[in-house]
């Protein structure tokens, strides 16, 4: 799997990694609904710091599609709300 | 839905879609290529306007200090004269003027973060535009339709991501620069102004023109008692009162 982290890199995680990579995007989903934005902040960062050291960074030379994008790690949640009103995203009940 | 998949949609609402419209896939290459110097053009001048915005602020934070060094001596002087209330008018501006220095550091720290962070884009964005120089340049020589098609759409969308990551990358450091133009622009008219600048500067009140006469009169008393000194020893009565003084 390939996930980029918005304004850093690309990096290819095997299946393990993705799920436990899975597992804190769950986490930062539950800060977004809660409007909690220090919980928000740290999940962000948690989720980036695992990307980077469970994943393999893209070399210069590989051009490829990402399966996941995460934003940038000091992307606020009034920004990351920004965002994702934008687009008119309503956040899924699932 | 998780946040990484609601971003990946943004990511790809961003993507633009021009390169899939070309009739000769190879045609998407070059225009990829261009599209990607342009970009890395763009992320250069964003760097220039932080490195830019950052000077503003730190030619801000030098006069602010310069303020501070002037409103602490006229406090002092204000005190000396005897006038505690013109003495606490000078700190209070003071203590003004250094509110707005600790939000200047803040601002500065913040575009020092912005630029490093542009750069390190800009070098990685360097490193991809010259790759895919080459690799376009052996996929075209290679071309055998439907093999290079799929080996082309791949490449593209990964390019297009680049492309709508690096864009949103630049879209929020210019945002950023922006509302700090405007609080610089503000801060500059209240330097300008003098309300933030050493009492007696600008706009010149009550309280002004009290401190000045004081700090007049003091300068005249310094004068005066120096005059005195130097005239002192052919001053007999002057003298005999001063021993008069010592002997009781």
């Amino acid at each position: 799997m390939i996930v980029r982290i918005l304004g850093d890199a690309q990096y290819r995680l095997d299946d393990a990694a993705f799920a436990s990579v899975h597992e804190i995007d769950d986490q930062l989903q539950a800060a977004v609904e809660a409007g909690d934005p220090e919980a928000f902040a740290s999940a962000l960062h948690e989720l980036a710091a695992a990307i980077r050291l469970k994943g393999k960074e893209l070399g210069p030379d590989e051009f490829i599609g990402s399966d996941a994008i995460v934003p940038d790690p000091d992307t606020s949640l009034e920004e990351a709300r920004q965002l994702l009103g934008d687009e008119g995203l309503i956040p899924d009940a699932k | 839905m998780g946040l990484m998949s609601r971003f990946s949609m943004i990511l790809k609402s961003k993507t633009s879609t021009m390169l899939d419209k070309a009739e000769d896939p190879r045609e998407t290459l070059d225009y990829s290529y261009e599209k990607q110097l342009e970009m890395l053009q763009k992320v250069r001048r964003s760097v220039a306007d932080v490195a830019t915005s950052k000077k503003r602020i730190e030619l801000q934070a030098k006069k602010l200090e310069g303020s501070l060094e002037k409103l602490d001596g006229q406090a002092r002087a204000a005190l000396q004269g005897g006038r505690e209330d013109l003495a606490r008018v000078a700190l209070e501006r003071k203590a003004g003027v250094q509110a707005q220095l600790r939000d200047l550091d803040i601002q500065r720290e913040q575009l020092e973060t912005d630029q490093q962070k542009l750069v390190a884009t800009e070098q990685k964005l360097t490193a991809k535009v010259e790759s895919f120089r080459t690799q376009k340049e052996t996929i075209k020589a290679q071309y055998t339709a439907a093999e290079a098609q799929t080996k082309i759409s791949e490449s593209l969308t990964g390019i297009s991501e680049d492309m709508a990551d690096v864009g949103m990358a630049v879209d929020r450091a210019q945002n950023k620069i922006e509302t700090m133009r405007a609080r610089s622009g503000a801060l500059d008219e209240l330097i300008e102004s003098g309300a933030l600048d050493e009492i007696g500067a600008g706009g010149k009140d009550d309280l002004d023109r009290q401190l000045e006469e004081l700090t007049a009169g003091a300068s005249v008393e310094g004068e005066l008692a120096a005059l005195k000194a130097e005239l002192g020893p052919g001053d007999a009565p002057a003298a005999e009162l001063e021993s008069g003084e010592d002997d009781a």
